[in-house]
Parts: C-alpha cells; structure tokens; sequence
C-alpha cells in the first residue's frame, strides 16, 4: 500500500526534528546539571590555591596547569605532523595500494579505545624510553592518540579543496609547495582547524591515557619530566574513591568551561581569518 | 618566420585509450592560432600537452616530441615549472582564486620572486588594461575576484596570465560561457596581444575561429586533419571533413 506523500513528508519531519530536538536536550541537561553542581564551588580561591588533603579541600590549580600543558604539548607535537602527513598523502603520492592501506591504517587507530594508547605509553614512553610520568610521556601518548584524526580530518579538508584552483595554481608556474602554501592549506584551514579542536577537546578529556603516562601527582612540575594530573583525572579520582563529590563537580564545571572557552575562541579566530580573506 | 613549436608524430593516451594520434605540425610565433573541431576531438588534450598540464591526470602518456624553441619540453630534465611560466594558459571556466584581484593577478609574478610594491603595481595596471578590465575593476583592486562577473572574471583570469610575461598563451573555448559583449572584449585583446605573444586559441564556435586566428587547425577524433592559413580553411578547404566541419554538417 501506498502512503501518500504528505504523511510521509509529515512523518520525517517529526522524526528529523525530533532526533534534534532529543539530542539537544541531553546535551543541555548534562551541561546544566553539572554547572548547576559545580558552579557553587567555583570561585577565585578554588582556582588558584592548591588542594588539600587529597583535594577533599583547598583547590584544583596544579590540575589546571596539567590541564594546559598535557593537550598544549599534544597538539604542538601532533598538528605539525599530522598536517604534514595529510599534504603528502593528497598532494604528493597518486592515489595507490600503499596510500589506501596508509588511509585504513588511520581509519582503524583512530577507532582504537584510549586505554590501549595509554597502555603503549606506558610501556614506550615511560619505561622504555625512561621519561616516566611525566608531561613529555602524557603528551607524546595524546599526540600519538589524536594524531589519526588530525591526519583524516585534514586530508578531508584538503580534498574538498577544488581541483581547479590547483590547476590554476600550476598553470601560473607553482611548484607543488608554493601551491600548497598559497592554496591549498588557507582554503583548507577551517576544516584543519575544526580537526584540531576535536582533538583539544578529546585530550582536555582523557583520562586512561593520562593516568597510565603522565601520573597523577598533585604537585606543580618543575620540568616536563614531572608526573602531574588533569582535571579530567582529578574528577575521576575525586568521585571514584569518593573523596569529595562536591570538589569534583567543581572540578568538571571548570573543564567544561575550558573546553566551551577553547572552542569559542578558536571559532571566533577562524572567522577573523576568512572575514579578511574575502 | 620564427617557429614556437614543432610537433613531431605525437601520439597522446589516457590509459590505452589513444585521444591524439600522429600529430605533425608547426606553429609560428606571434600569430594567432585557432584550434577547432567537435568536442572529444582532443583539442583540449593537445593544449593542455603544450604546457604539460596533462602530466597532472592519471594514466597519461605520450609519444612523440613536442619542441618548444628547439628544446623538448618531455625530456626528463626539461623544468616543467620554468615551461608553464612561459606558456600560460586560460581554461573555459574562469576560475579567479579566492582572493583579491591584485592578489589574483600578482600570483604568478609573486611566485617568481617579484616582490617590489612598485614593480607589482605596474604589472596589475599594465595586465589589466591589456586584458580591457582595468577601467571597469581599478577602484576595487582589493575586493575578492570572486564577486566580479563571469565576463570579468575571464579577462582577470587572462591578465593573470599576462602579468607572468609569457611568450605563449593557451586558451581553451574561453567565451563559452560569455556573453557577447565579453566575448568582444576578448577577442579584441586577443588581437591587438598576438603582437607581443604566440596564442593558441581552443574554440567551439568557428566564427570565432575564422575572426581572429590567422592559421586555423581542424582536429577530428584525434586526427588533425587540415591546418592552414584561415582564410585558406574557410574558403577552400583541402578535405571534405573540414568543409562539412565548417559549413555546419556535422559536429
Ligand atoms: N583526464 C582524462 N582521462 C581520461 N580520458 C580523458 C581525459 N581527458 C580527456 N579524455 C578523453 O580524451 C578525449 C579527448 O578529449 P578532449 O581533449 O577534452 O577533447 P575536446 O577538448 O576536443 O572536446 C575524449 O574522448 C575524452 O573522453
Ligand atoms: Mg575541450
């Protein structure tokens, strides 16, 4: 039997609006209920002084600094690698056996649970290599993890790029790189740059990665070879051996702040940058 | 008279798919060359080996020589980037890259090392008034090419081509899409151009062809079948294809 078109049209539209409408809704009541916990706590005093007694009391600022420098060093380590990577894929090798099973290869690490990049930390960075807890293992391990996104997203980015403006650009006398510098990459760079935010957002959030490489002492670093702690993992140890279920919310309304602060600015960057190119 | 290139028993593939076969001619500088024949002759394909924008699709191959000044442009040490910086090409569709129209029309002369503010200035003007868009864009330099018309936008993309100096300059049907009055304009700098420059001119509207070129080249299904003086190829063709060709029969 046939439905006529309008119940049809009806039907998705209901279906449509609804999925939207649902998943907004978990998003809102998630972000509410942990701002409505944790923004109490919040206040000058729980940022800036250190914890106390395990962080049952005093502050979360030597987790803020783990919190900045562990993604920060990250994303220094990961961008400039995956975007390389990314160029010489599309632009510098025909599309082959080899670049296709590269492809898949990053396809399936980018699916692979954190737990077991933290794992490999583990045993590379920190007890192979000797760095030990440290910044530099739980940085190098989230560069390893984030790396496969940068790569897919970019390449993505790169590809959608319109084939004219490359042979615009090689019909005028550019070398391969004077093309990329001056085409490919500006035109890509929304999509490279959104890549990297999600990136920033899922090491700001990690956790099994984070404890297995980088520790989680509550003391400020001194070099990078300091073991030091999140707010993503001063959360999951705050609630889990429950020593302070309110500090803990505080501790994940700072993090969710953080990340809507990362997020913004970069947004806001990015449309500084195509505003003045066009 | 000065020979620009000599094409000698070129062969042309994609995959094994043979798209230009046999191809011996020679094309004088400084005239105007009007390349036609019905689409999927290869005519596109022969411009495009010119300048070797070919070797940029996968599975393309060639046989034969193609001499430019004497040298041959497929040797393994000829430089690719030096050839295309002496024989411009602009394609059918205009594509003005999405920046300014001074960014546009300096991108070829930046990539050679032109930097000097002064020197760049003179080439946009210079560029600009050859291709006839300088009065209609010189008070908006700075604004994206994106928003100029699609008639603009081919003359930006031909003074783009002028501002690199070449010695030659492909075009591949580049008013197809135009109106007339742009058409016009073209085919007037086109004209007063072939003093200082070779022009090898694609075109799918052979009225074109027999206006402006002084040597016309009739291609068909990879074959060229006629090329001679244009006034030669419109009133006494040698072959029967080219007078069915130009009289309307077929294509
Ligand atoms: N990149 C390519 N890959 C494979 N075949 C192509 C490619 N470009 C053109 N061809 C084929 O070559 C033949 C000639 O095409 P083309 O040179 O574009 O002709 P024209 O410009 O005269 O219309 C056509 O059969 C076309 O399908
Ligand atoms: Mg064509």
């Amino acid at each position: 039997m046939r439905i006529h078109p309008r119940y049809t049209q009806g039907g998705a539209v209901a279906v449509l609006g609804g999925a939207t409408i649902l998943t907004l809704m978990i998003l809102v009541f998630i972000i509410f209920f942990i701002l409505e916990k944790g923004l109490p706590v919040i206040n000058l005093n729980f940022l800036t002084s250190n914890p106390e007694d395990m962080g049952r009391a005093g502050g979360i600022f030597p987790t803020l600094i783990g919190t900045i420098l562990l993604p920060l060093l990250a994303i220094i380590i990961a961008t400039p690698l995956g975007i390389f990577t990314s160029v010489y894929l599309s632009e510098y090798t025909k599309e082959t056996k080899v670049t296709k099973v590269i492809r898949f290869g990053t396809d399936c690490l980018a699916g692979i649970p954190s737990i077991i990049f933290g794992l490999f930390g583990y045993i590379f960075f920190v007890i192979t290599l000797g760095f030990g807890w440290s910044i530099i293992s739980g940085g190098l391990t989230l560069a390893v993890m984030i790396l496969p996104t940068i790569i897919r997203t970019s390449e993505e980015a790169i590809k959608s790029v319109p084939k004219s403006y490359r042979e615009v650009s090689f019909s005028l006398g550019a070398t391969s790189w004077q093309t990329v510098k001056k085409v490919i990459l500006p035109n890509a760079l929304p999509g490279i740059v959104t890549g990297i935010m999600l990136s920033v957002g899922r090491s700001i959030g990690e956790t099994a990665a984070v404890i297995f490489t980088a520790g989680s002492s509550l003391r400020i670093p001194s070099s990078v070879f300091d073991s030091t702690r999140t707010m993503a993992v001063h959360f999951y140890i705050l609630a889990r051996e429950g020593i302070s279920a309110e500090n803990a919310y505080g501790t994940a309304a700072t993090l969710i702040i953080a990340v809507l602060i990362v997020n913004l600015s970069a947004y806001w960057l990015m449309n500084r940058f195509i505003a003045k190119r066009s | 008279m000065n020979i620009k290139f000599h094409i000698q028993d070129l062969n042309f593939y994609f995959n094994n798919n043979k798209v230009l076969k046999l191809i011996n001619f020679e094309i004088p500088a400084n005239i105007i060359l009007g390349i036609i024949g019905p689409s999927g002759s290869g005519k596109t394909t022969f411009l495009r080996a010119l300048n070797r924008m070919n070797d940029l699709e996968s599975g393309s191959r060639i046989e034969g020589q193609i001499l430019f000044d004497g040298e041959d442009i497929y040797s393994s040490d000829y430089d690719v980037v030096a050839l295309r910086k002496r024989v411009g090409m602009v394609f059918a569709m205009p594509v003005p890259l999405p920046m300014s129209i001074y960014d546009n029309i300096v991108y070829g002369p930046r990539l050679s090392g032109v930097n000097d503010k002064k020197r760049l200035d003179v080439l946009v003007e210079k560029s600009l008034t050859a291709a006839y868009l300088w009065d209609e864009v010189k008070d908006r330099l700075k604004t994206s090419a994106m928003r100029l018309s699609g008639g603009q936008q081919q003359r930006l993309c031909l003074a783009r081509v002028l501002a690199m100096e070449p010695e030659v300059i492909l075009l591949d049907e580049p008013c197809s899409g135009l109106d007339p009055i742009s058409t016009a304009k073209i085919e007037d700098a086109l004209t007063e151009l072939k003093k200082e420059y070779t022009i090898i001119l694609v075109t799918n509207n052979t009225k074109q062809a027999a206006r402006v070129s002084d040597y016309t080249a009739f291609f068909l299904m990879g074959d060229l079948i006629e090329v001679g003086n244009t006034g030669q190829i419109f009133t006494s063709p040698n072959k029967t294809e080219t007078n069915d060709y130009i009289t309307g029969r077929f294509g």
